[in-house]
């Protein structure tokens, strides 16, 4: 009898081309994607040492990083001070190496992690890699995708493979039903709070369970998102009815009997029963509540109704301005953010378009979304997402990654309290001294409404 | 080639003695000004080695501002060294400042990834030992630490440890290898597979692109 096998292991064994000593694999690599931010200096790397890629219609780079998110941006403006010449060299590397590029003005950019999965570029089986640590968000569509280094990023380019180390497996099941207003980022931030910002011991975790299954696939790329926070190699979800119906269709996905056949080969992916883990966690959806961040980890976060933790790190406690013991729940807050691509995508949108209805953001504070892609944004304004965020008092920016991450330029001041759709709470992530709590959209909506920490359940009163 | 080869080496030491300090404390995002593995080491911890960071006034209670300090090639540092954003930079900032291992209770994966294919050996020892190497270094920036490489030990004063890490990171440091060119060497195996593998799946090759 054949040996049950995980996911992850049949993923790994599809695109194994040989052992390449020291516990290390050479690995196939489907798809290789860039941002202007890392990829140019990969690409320019290459090019100076005289390497060509190696096959350059399966390598797309996509401007998102330091791309200015004002509406009406010019094609070359960045948000940050020299940031022109990332967008420039980026362009210039592109077309000289022959990859598909997605420029600041193309009518298909946005964030690579929400652009490759809504373009049917990143797909199931697939192996993926990104000079960008969130590449692991694409694991929510059944493909084995992490984040790589520029150098890493040249040697995929030059070999199209890798060479890994097969990492431990773990499997993450999230039992039963989470309540309506619960997202996927609720449940990410609890389990990172429950078991440790290194909880995932940099094993392969397939995430599972009724909670999970029953996510569309945009709540999984969020959940998949946030695994590297854990410090997992990467996340992987079984592609199931749902990813097929995301997929079809797509502007790059598989056509006719190439679809067929995919579909074959899709439907295979998943882990046999009896199949065995090195480490298996399992949580409960009905333990999940509305979560934010304390801290300056994502492990410092808790349900908003509770407290600061008496023994919180004191280091992180006086970067965010609280004690010990404090209530987290209606602390003032100077700003909040809706993008990235944790929470970027349209179903983002919508959860915090439903609490910012016919609602106001509270006075003297700054609120800006910035949809995930073009594309993104163009759906959201068809269902007219873009006036109630206007009307709420929002800036409606233009897709970039934006205020997910510092990189000079112009961002909330030092000591602003800013509750975030983001995924990083580091210090100066979002800018020097810019204290980040991150939480779900709702929860960055209703925050909004009130200027003070708070749940989508309170501001809607439904509590 | 385009690493030099690490094989033993005695030299000065920093102690950093913090957890998780992530690429961003490393060189900060805004100390990226060019697209290039250069001119950066300026912005190394530029957070906390400056008082004011646009007129680079040095911070004298930072390690790496005191007598001595700066010509360290070790790090000491603490668990988790190097986790958060991936971005190679911070190991081109620290190979261009001079930084030739960092030894830390344990390092973030891509980091650590990143030091082998540049040149940086990263060691990973058991924290207690960290902490009392760094202490030793921090009394007296005299005190220097030897490593090496081809027998896996590391020595500061009475305080020695050896120390893992794989044959093939082992390899290219001391060799000073490319992985790119060690790679080229399979270069058939690379074509044999993806001749197999156009046959399975052929929408990854040749898709509606
Ligand atoms: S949105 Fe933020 S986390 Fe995502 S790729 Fe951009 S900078 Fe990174």
């Amino acid at each position: 009898m054949r040996q049950a096998t995980t996911l992850f292991d049949k993923l790994w064994a599809m695109h194994r081309i040989a052992d390449s000593g020291d516990g290390a694999e050479l690995l196939a690599l489907d798809r290789v994607f860039l941002h202007e931010r890392t990829g140019g200096v990969a690409l320019k790397a290459l090019a100076e040492e005289n390497r060509s890629v190696r096959s350059p219609d399966r390598v797309w780079a996509i401007m998102d990083h330091v791309v200015s998110f004002r509406e009406d941006r010019d094609r070359d403006e960045s948000r940050s001070p020299g940031g022109e010449q990332f967008i420039l060299e980026t362009r210039q590397r592109a077309h000289a190496a022959g990859i598909g590029l997605i420029d600041t003005d193309d009518q298909r950019q946005g964030i690579v992690h929400v652009v490759t999965p809504e373009l049917g570029l990143a797909l199931p089986g697939m192996t993926i890699v990104c000079p960008d640590s969130h590449t692991c968000s694409l694991g929510a569509l059944g493909a084995l995708a992490w984040g790589i280094g520029s150098s890493q990023a040249e040697h995929a380019m030059a070999t199209r493979s890798l060479r890994v180390q097969k990492p431990k497996q773990m499997r993450v099941c999230v039992d039963g039903v989470c309540s309506p207003d619960i997202g996927a980022k609720d449940v990410a931030l609890h389990l990172i709070a429950t078991h440790g910002a290194a909880g995932g011991n940099r094993c392969a975790i397939e995430f599972t369970g009724e909670a999970v299954s029953s996510m569309g696939v945009e709540e999984r790329l969020t959940l998949c998102n946030m695994a590297v926070e854990f410090s997992a190699f990467t996340g992987v979800i079984a592609p199931d009815e749902a990813t097929f119906r995301y997929i079809k269709g797509r502007k790059y996905s598989p056509q006719k009997e190439q679809w067929t056949q995919a579909l074959d080969h899709w439907r295979a992916l998943k882990t046999d029963a009896g199949a065995i883990f090195d480490h298996e966690i399992s949580i409960r959806a009905q333990d999940v509540f509305p979560t934010v961040t304390w801290g300056t980890s994502p492990e410092e976060a808790c349900p908003l109704d509770q407290d600061v933790p008496l023994d919180a790190n004191p280091r992180a406690l006086d970067y965010m301005g609280l004690k010990p013991g404090q209530c987290l729940s209606n602390l003032p807050i100077k700003g909040v953010f809706i993008g990235s691509c944790t929470n970027g995508r349209l179903s983002d949108l919508r959860a915090a378009a439903e609490v910012l209805r016919d609602r106001k953001v509270a006075d003297g504070l700054r609120a800006v979304c910035v949809p995930g892609s073009r594309l993104v944004r163009k759906q959201a304004e068809a269902e007219g997402l873009d006036r109630v965020f206007k009307q709420a008092g929002f800036e409606w920016g233009a897709p970039a990654c934006a205020m997910c991450f510092y990189a000079g330029g112009e961002t909330f001041a030092p000591g602003d309290r800013v509750v975030s759709s983001t995924n990083r709470n580091f210090e100066g992530r979002q800018g020097p001294g810019v204290r980040t709590h991150l939480a779900s959209p709702a929860t960055v909506a209703a925050s909004a409404v009130a200027g003070r920490i708070t749940s989508a359940r309170s501001v809607m009163g439904t509590a | 080639m385009r690493n030099t080869p690490i094989t033993r080496f005695t030299g000065r030491a920093a102690p950093l003695m913090i957890d998780n300090i992530d690429t961003d404390q490393i060189i900060p995002s805004r100390e990226i000004k060019s697209v290039g593995r250069d001119g950066l080491s300026d912005g190394l911890f530029a957070a906390w080695r400056y008082n004011d960071e646009q007129a680079r006034h040095p911070n004298p209670d930072f390690i790496l501002n005191k007598p001595g300090f700066a010509q360290a090639i070790v790090l000491l540092t603490g668990r988790n060294f190097g986790c958060g954003s991936s971005r190679e930079h911070a190991v081109w900032t620290l190979k261009e400042y001079g930084i030739r291992a960092v030894v830390a209770g344990s390092f973030g994966e891509i980091f650590f990834d990143n030091c082998v294919r540049n040149g940086i050996l990263p060691i990973i020892i058991d924290i207690k030992t960290v902490r009392k190497l760094a202490e030793h270094a921090g009394r007296d920036a005299d005190n220097e630490i030897t490593i090496d490489l081809e027998q896996q030990h590391l020595a500061m004063g009475d305080t020695g440890s050896g120390f893992a890490i794989g044959a093939y990171a082992k390899r290219l440091l001391l060799e000073g290898l490319d992985p790119i060119d060690l790679t080229l060497k399979d270069q058939s195996k690379i074509d044999a597979f993806e001749a197999r593998d156009r046959r399975d799946r052929p929408w990854i090759y040749d898709g509606p692109v």
